[in-house]
């Protein structure tokens, strides 16, 4: 499918386009998000209540909420303790296609970026699966490029079945489905839906996506809807920071969650916090202005806001910056992690999607997380 | 008299029930003989048998097992995890939550009900995790529930007995245990709630976001203690707010 210079806010006619108004409010909620304005009395007001209001987030992830980052972070640690305990929970991710027909201009897997491709055979999945098994962990992350023609559902559905055998938590971060393909997968096993939105800004959205079907903004917008229709228990949000105006992006994610929840009480809500990192043919890619501090601040607004979301952190951050923020903010890291296709029995067939900053093992980051004075969590769900 | 509580035909010493999985693994033994625990609730969720950090391998011998049915949604999610839960060899013991709503995790009252019948015509030992409402607690009772487990406020929350007089209703007109589950933050809310009436008190973020979780657990253990015999002892006469007026409003009477 080769879509160019179409209007980027028009569904195409194979896309499922649902019912809501959760787009216009994450987007009216932006526009009028002027961080500028907020005072160090509105910052405290925020850190002074038991339940944040959106004007709150606000201003936590305001300029005026920096010189708070100490203040955030021991609230953060007070509510990630109320409400997880000192639960950290582990997981791995399983890239299984590399194949892509987005032209993302920031990312190592854009069609015209020159990389090895790659796609595991149902063969080779399963040794993956196995290998990543013995390490302990029993929650996986299944990933694919965005290809639909050369990886499409059915093929997903196939890894996913596999996976079953030997995990009890499956999430899926593949390209944006229909609701009848969400319930497919959720029926293979996923019940974990990542979906990032890159940036929410719908004119910069289309600067950075030149071509292919992932330019459709709303319909990458409402793709956790569509999961949550389609019987899948929990959604994650992000944006990827330092695309655009990170403040105004993490603001968005934290309205799209709000948003969400509020129409589907039930969905498990969790954040990612994804930053732009070098890449094959593009070791210059970087985050701009959003360094470790402001980060920090978009975890913590996070986890003040929703002290009931998951958040993960990423392998894309050190392995200093992960062992702190877990406990404090974070929920679930990542371990023994590969981002190329494969990796994990053998030598990745693929090239990667971006460069890791964290490549400890399962049995390291365990190790950092009881060092910590946390506890290793290898499984938390049950699939009813 | 020995001072016992009997759930579905089990008899314990201890009035503290202890809520499993917000602290290190390594530590359960330590705060379960610190709070003299006899029984702790378990996340079936948690349970990673024959694998790394499997909650089942650090209950210590000899105590009783209380898994719960978090992460259901509805009724049929929680026959399903407490089916499991049997097959895993758990016990007959089953705390049902039902829980469909992420923000402030209230349990729906309707559907727990509706475990409650199914599980208890099972066999099972149900304890429902519920909104203190008396309506609901007369379906549970009639539905078969061994205990009733209301919320003092939203799980996490450290916040006391908020719902102090609606858990009071329920503590004066249900002939089953009643056991304050959720929200008691501190052992004086602890100790407040045993002299209201309830049977047992269950905690678990109170322990785990202490700074020594071990000694904590005595501590409420002590708050436990102290508040059973407080309501054994009953209470005197405790005003609020005005004194007696010394003039009495009846004096006008001539017979």
């Amino acid at each position: 499918m080769k879509v160019t210079a179409t209007d980027h806010m028009k569904y195409l006619d194979t896309m499922e386009a649902v019912d809501s108004d959760i787009m216009d409010k994450v987007l009216k909620a932006m526009e009028h998000y002027d961080y500028h304005r907020y005072t160090e009395a509105d910052v405290r007001s925020a850190l002074a209540k038991d339940i944040l209001s959106p004007e709150d987030f606000a201003a936590l992830l305001s300029p005026a909420a920096f010189p708070f980052l100490e203040e955030m972070a021991h609230k953060a640690q007070y509510e990630t303790r109320k409400h997880f305990g000192n639960s950290i929970c582990m997981f791995t991710p399983l890239y299984i296609a590399n194949y892509c027909e987005n032209e993302c201009v920031y990312c190592g897997f854009n069609c015209k970026n020159k990389i090895h491709r790659a796609k595991l055979t149902y063969e080779e999945i399963d040794h993956e699966l196995a290998t990543i098994a013995r390490t302990g962990l029993k929650e996986i992350l299944i990933l694919t490029g965005e290809s639909r023609r050369m990886s499409d559902v059915e093929y997903i559905g196939e890894a996913l079945k596999l996976a079953r055998k030997y995990f009890s938590t499956i999430g899926i971060e593949i390209y944006p489905l229909n609701s009848d393909e969400y319930r497919y997968l959720h029926e293979c096993g996923a019940d974990f839906v990542s979906v990032y939105q890159e940036t929410y800004n719908p004119v910069k959205y289309e600067q950075m996506h030149p071509s292919g079907p992932k330019r459709v903004y709303p319909y990458r917008l409402n793709a956790q809807e569509r999961a949550l229709m389609g019987g899948m228990r929990g959604v994650s949000f992000g944006a990827l920071l330092g695309l655009d105006d990170f403040r105004k992006d993490a603001f968005a994610s934290g309205m799209h969650a709000y948003y969400i929840q509020q129409k589907y009480p039930h969905a498990e809500i969790s954040f990612s916090t994804p930053r732009l990192r070098p890449y094959v043919n593009n070791a210059d890619n970087n985050p701009n202005d959003v360094h470790e501090p402001q980060l920090l601040q978009v975890m913590l607004a996070y986890r003040l806001f929703m002290p009931f979301a998951g958040i993960t952190i990423s392998t894309r951050e050190r392995a200093g910056f992960r062992d702190n923020v877990i406990g404090m903010a974070a929920t679930k890291i990542s371990a023994g992690v590969s981002v190329g296709v494969g990796g994990h029995e053998e030598e990745a067939k693929g090239d990667e999607q971006f460069e890791i900053s964290d490549p400890r093992s399962v049995t390291e980051v365990h190790q950092a997380i009881l060092n910590h004075g946390l506890q290793p969590v290898y499984t938390d769900y049950l699939w009813v | 008299m020995k001072d016992t509580l009997i759930i579905g035909g089990h008899e314990f010493n201890s009035r503290f029930i202890l809520g499993s999985g917000k602290f290190s693994l390594e530590m359960t033994k330590a705060v379960i003989e610190n709070g003299g625990v006899e029984m702790a609730t378990l996340a079936l969720r948690r349970a990673n048998a024959g694998g790394k950090e499997n909650i089942l391998d650090y209950m210590p011998e000899g105590i009783t097992l209380l898994p719960n049915t978090s992460g259901a949604r509805t009724a049929e999610e929680a026959v399903r995890i407490a089916r499991l839960s049997r097959e895993l060899g758990c016990g007959d013991f089953v705390k049902i939550e039902v829980i469909h709503e992420s923000k402030y995790l209230m349990p729906d009252n309707y559907e727990t009900i509706k475990a409650t019948e199914i599980l208890a015509k099972e066999g099972f030992i149900v304890m429902p995790y519920m909104m203190p409402d008396l309506v609901a607690a007369r379906s549970l009772r009639d539905a078969g529930a061994s205990a009733i487990m209301p919320l003092g406020a939203p799980i996490g929350s450290n916040k006391g007995l908020c719902t102090r007089d609606f858990v009071k209703m329920i503590v004066e007109e249900i002939d089953l245990p009643i056991i304050v589950d959720a929200g008691i933050g501190r052992p004086s809310q602890a100790c407040e709630a045993m002299e209201l009436g309830v049977d047992a008190v269950m905690a678990n973020t109170a322990i785990a976001t202490a700074g020594d979780v071990a000694s904590m657990a005595k501590a409420f253990k002590l708050a436990i203690e102290a508040g059973r015999l407080a309501y054994l002892s009953r209470p005197g006469r405790v005003l609020e707010f005005r004194g007696e007026a010394s003039s009495p409003l009846t004096g006008f009477m001539e017979n």
